[in-house]
């Protein structure tokens, strides 16, 4: 086509997202007589089909008219606003979305669920499916036609802001068009109203278009005038120049009379013509293939939309900087040694303009966790469905700002855990009634800013977790031995161990999808991690702990010899002075701490990444106890050093992977330093361990000794 | 005609006109360094960087020719040792020492990787004729790190394979 | 040069619609809702209006009714766009004083074609 639609296919599948969003949560809290909200259902729902047809996304239009038809019939107060109707709008909402993501992505979709959800929509509304169709009446195919118009409009015409001038002058564009003034009908000056138009007009048109086509141009005065169409012949006529331009949407070319073959008069306007948008339902149009890059599964857009303010404070900052960078310049220009307490001074305004820009920036990565909050009422409201159970979703804190990767993250994780309270949180309502609670059962989404992290909890006033079945179950798994002493947090930890699951979560399994172990994982994947609180009978909590963002970790330095590492400070549980008569050797070369009731493998830096040490001792040794999977391991240093904030860079993009080592920083000397892999670190350990048993069984049993 | 004087008359787009230099070459350019004492040479495109040579931060568990890890201009780069790889010499580190920084691009990921070298020579300029294939036996270095020889006055300059040089072993697990 | 108001609550209608008008040498100024564009019909003459019908705080009917009041928009040609060719919508837009309409979807060409009977 000759002008470009599809760069604006982005931003009507944005908006379009944005409606459906607004569909779902105007429907989900709709009250009877809230006009205001069945309103702006309706425009959502009429603003998707008039772009949708637009931009050819000719199914998604079909299927909308019916939904707004609905929806108009609700608008009007022709028609109540009932519960089995708002089920079926939610359920519309998801096919208007299959049915967009489909046509964006250029693959199929499931039809039979758009066929249901149709039908119900039909049988609403008690009509048969009209498709929705914009063609123009096919045209008669016409040779070179003298037609005569008489036009006389009525004496207000003018007032509708319609000019029979330009009608001709659009007329004039179908071909070669004579105009004759009717004036024998003025009445006399003095009765003429300035604003009332008393001419009729007379024309001939010779042309190629069909009489249709000449009533269009003036399909909008039709009512306000006087409008005769006559053909005088189908003529044998000298084209001339008669502009054989296809404007309308016939999508059959208007073929010469085999006399105009012969002239080449017909100019080139006709090829330039593009097939049509508005016709045929059928047709995918080619506009919307042609910028297709490769379909994604997730909307992960790599752009983000930034509030002004946000920026403003970015040119600020900047602005603050570019001062102190100058200041401190000409400090450098003339050194003296005089000079250095402005130096020192400069240098600290230096380091607040470096951290306010830092904080500032990173703060346009973040956005609201209402984005990644806003799918779970629609969830719960279908899960309490399914379930049968009544359960109602509290939101807090959805203002609370993360990254936007960390949030895109997240959500998967959060489902889980959501699906995890109403599954086993919450009781029904009949069970909660005799117990004295409420028969509705309450979960709360929140989240909020603590200490530089953000946390989310999710929390249910259900049933609460049973220790002892946990316990029991996590016995049988053999996860844990019997005789083991756990607190009850621990206790709540052996949810997330990756042999919990029940035996139908494992078939569902298949080394992805769900399982609280991957809820885990994905979370401390985004440099984070997760607490249970529960009381029994009244209800539990999840606790999610993430960093605001993911490229910059706070570490601890720490010195093994001549090397410098860093362990992410979210890892540590303490660090110690380690008493030799709490140590004890267990089966070979591993070393166990005594961390009051805890036995915590000792790891010793040096041995494991074959360097120096300055002391190869484990008494007196410094031991950073670090927890990953909720597992501690203590970490054997020379030496404690500072505690500072790192940018995490990869060793990978370069190198490759390195066990033990989870990335690389760059330290205020310019110098490289290792960040160590925890979790990593702590497998190593438990099958080092594990291995060591083995190997100690085996030589038991080879040594005769009843195991 | 005197080329060099229409070189500095004629501006070719893209192209500084140098003096003194023929421009007019057909074949490739590459960089010679030494290893003790023999030459050998990379494509010049590759060459990131010539820097001397600072004490890395180690790799744990890393092959005994991978040095470490240095910081240049915010990305971390790897240093292997040409030396102790090939075995080749003595690998001492003095303020002689260098390493030539290569960038070589695979699969549309691109690779940088510093070498440490004896001492960086010239720039060579050979045609494509004037590599020659490899003997089969003898020599140092692995045939499938070199791409040719190439014959410069008395000497023998070994040109090597980048991508091949860049590849490296994993490492021994630790758990051994 | 002939300056269009172009209004509806769509921004890919919205920006399609001028993007094309521009193409085609008009000038243009865009309304998200019928409210934005009588405030903007209020300061500037327009050769020609587009509306949108629905549209929030003020529709596309209430608008053309606002802008026939005001004497320097009596005669001015304004257009409604509308996906529904019922009589009834014709019969509504007439009503209120409208020029014509459009019917949604329409193809570019089609809109800059359609406009030419109502401006030069």
């Amino acid at each position: 086509m000759s002008i470009e639609l599809s760069q604006f296919i982005p931003s009507f599948l944005e908006e379009s997202f944005e409606g459906l969003e607004l569909m779902e949560s105007s429907l989900l809290s709709l009250q009877p007589g809230d006009d205001e909200a069945i309103n702006s259902i309706f425009r959502a729902a009429h603003s998707i089909k008039g772009g949708a047809g637009t931009f050819g996304f000719d199914q998604v239009t079909e299927f909308t008219h019916l939904v707004e038809t609905l929806l108009d019939e609700m608008r009007d107060g022709r028609r109540e606003i009932a519960q089995a109707d708002i089920e079926i709008l939610l359920d519309s909402v998801d096919c208007i979305r299959i049915l967009i993501e489909a046509a964006r992505d250029d693959t199929s979709y499931d039809e039979d669920k758009i066929a249901k959800t149709s039908q119900a929509l039909e049988q609403t509304l008690n009509t048969s499916q009209s498709v929705t169709s914009n063609e123009n009446s096919p045209k008669a195919d016409s040779g070179l036609t003298l037609w005569n118009i008489l036009f006389v409009p009525e004496h207000h015409l003018v007032q509708t802001g319609n000019d029979p001038l330009l009608l001709f002058s659009a007329l004039a564009d179908l071909g070669f068009l004579s105009v004759q003034a009717k004036i024998n009908e003025l009445p006399a000056l003095t009765d003429m109203d300035a604003e009332e138009i008393y001419i009729g007009w007379q024309l001939e048109l010779k042309t190629y278009a069909s009489e249709a086509d000449i009533r269009e141009v003036f399909e909008w005065v039709e009512d306000e005038c006087r409008l005769e169409i006559s053909q005088m012949e189908a003529v044998n006529l000298p084209a001339e120049d008669v502009p054989k331009k296809e404007v309308n949407t016939s999508e059959e070319a208007i073929e010469s009379s085999p006399e105009i073959a012969a002239k080449p008069t017909a100019p080139s306007e006709k090829d330039d013509t593009p097939s049509p948008l508005s016709q045929s339902n059928q047709q995918a149009p080619t506009a919307n293939k042609q910028d297709k890059s490769s379909p994604k599964a997730k909307q992960e857009v790599g752009s983000i939309r930034v509030g002004v303010d946000k920026v403003d404070m970015l040119i600020n900052l900047v602005g603050e900087l570019v001062i102190t960078q100058s200041m401190l310049s000409e400090l450098g220009n003339d050194f003296e040694m005089n000079k250095v307490e402005r130096l020192t001074s400069g240098l600290e305004q230096l380091l607040q303009n470096t951290k306010e820009l830092q904080e500032s920036v990173m703060r346009i990565r973040m956005l609201p966790i209402s984005f990644a909050f806003n799918r779970f009422p629609r969830l719960v409201h279908d899960l309490s469905k399914k379930t049968g159970k009544e359960i109602e979703l509290v939101i807090k804190g959805e203002q609370t700002e993360l990254d936007k990767t960390v949030m895109e993250q997240i959500g998967d994780p959060l489902v889980h855990l959501v699906r995890n309270a109403v599954d086993h949180g919450i009781e029904f309502s009949d069970v909660r009634v005799a117990k004295g609670k409420p028969a509705k059962g309450t979960i709360t989404l929140d989240a909020y800013h603590l200490g530089g992290n953000i946390v989310i909890e999710i929390n249910d006033d259900g049933g609460g977790i049973d220790r002892e079945a946990v316990f029991n179950k996590a016995v049988e798994k053999n996860i844990i031995e019997p005789t083991t002493s756990l607190s009850d947090s621990q206790v709540f930890d052996l949810l997330f161990e990756p042999g919990f699951s029940t035996a139908k979560e494992l078939s569902d399994i298949s080394g992805r999808g769900v399982g609280m172990d991957v809820v885990k994982r994905n979370i401390q994947a985004l440099g984070g991690r997760i607490q249970v609180e529960s009381t029994p009978g009244k209800g539990s909590t999840f606790k999610v702990n993430l960093p605001l963002t993911l490229a910059i970790l706070d570490g601890q330095l720490v010195r093994v010899g001549t090397e410098t590492y860093i362990i992410p400070l979210i890892t540590i549980v303490e660090s110690l002075q380690a008493k030799s008569e709490l140590i004890n050797r267990v089966s070979g070369d591993v070393i166990l701490y005594r961390l009051r009731e805890d036995n915590v493998p000792v790891i010793p830096i040096y041995q494991l990444f074959n360097i120096c040490a300055d002391s190869e001792s484990i008494d007196d040794a410094l031991l950073v106890v670090v927890e990953a999977d909720g597992l501690k391991i203590g970490l054997m240093v020379d030496d404690l050093l500072a505690q500072q904030q790192v940018v995490i860079k990869s060793l990978e993009d370069n190198y490759q992977q390195v066990e033990g080592i989870s990335g690389a920083t760059i330290l205020g000397d310019g110098s490289v330093a290792m960040i160590l892999d925890i979790p990593g670190m702590i497998q190593l350990a438990t099958h080092r361990a594990q291995r060591n048993q083995q190997v100690n069984i085996q030589t038991k049993i080879a040594e005769g000794e009843t195991v | 005609m005197d080329i060099q004087a229409l070189a500095t008359e004629v501006p070719i787009e893209g192209e500084y006109s140098l003096e003194g230099v023929d421009f007019i070459t057909n074949g490739e350019q590459y960089l010679t360094f030494l290893l003790d004492t023999e030459q050998y040479a990379v494509d010049i495109l590759c060459v990131e960087e010539i820097r001397s040579w600072e004490n890395p931060t180690k790799i744990p568990n890393a092959p005994i020719y991978v040095k470490g890890v240095i910081n240049m201009r915010g990305v971390i780069v790897p240093i292997v040792d040409l030396r102790l790889k090939f075995n080749i010499g003595k690998a001492k580190y003095t303020e002689t020492t260098v390493v030539i920084v290569l960038t070589v691009e695979s699969n549309q990921k691109s690779r940088t990787i510093g070498f440490v070298v004896d001492a960086v020579s010239d720039v060579l300029n050979a045609e494509e004729n004037e590599v020659k294939a490899a003997p089969t036996i003898g020599g140092c270095v692995p045939l499938h790190f070199v791409t040719g020889l190439i014959n410069v006055g008395d000497n023998v300059v070994t040109l090597l394979n980048v991508e091949a040089l860049q590849a490296i072993e994993k490492h021994k697990s630790i758990q051994g | 040069m002939t300056k269009i108001l172009v209004v509806d609550d769509s921004n890919s209608i919205r920006d399609m619609v001028s993007f094309t008008l521009k193409s085609a040498g008009y000038q243009t100024v865009e309304a998200k809702d019928g409210q934005e564009g009588l405030t903007s019909a209020k300061s500037t003459n327009f050769d020609l209006v587009i509306s949108d019908v629905n549209m929030p705080i003020m529709d596309g009917i209430s608008l053309c009714q606002e802008l026939r009041k005001m004497p320097s928009f009596k005669f001015t040609p304004i257009l409604m766009l509308t996906t529904e060719s019922s009589t009834d919508m014709k019969m509504k837009g007439k009503a209120a004083g409208a020029t014509g309409w459009l019917v949604k979807p329409f193809n570019p060409e089609k809109l800059l074609a359609t406009i030419k009977r109502v401006v030069r």
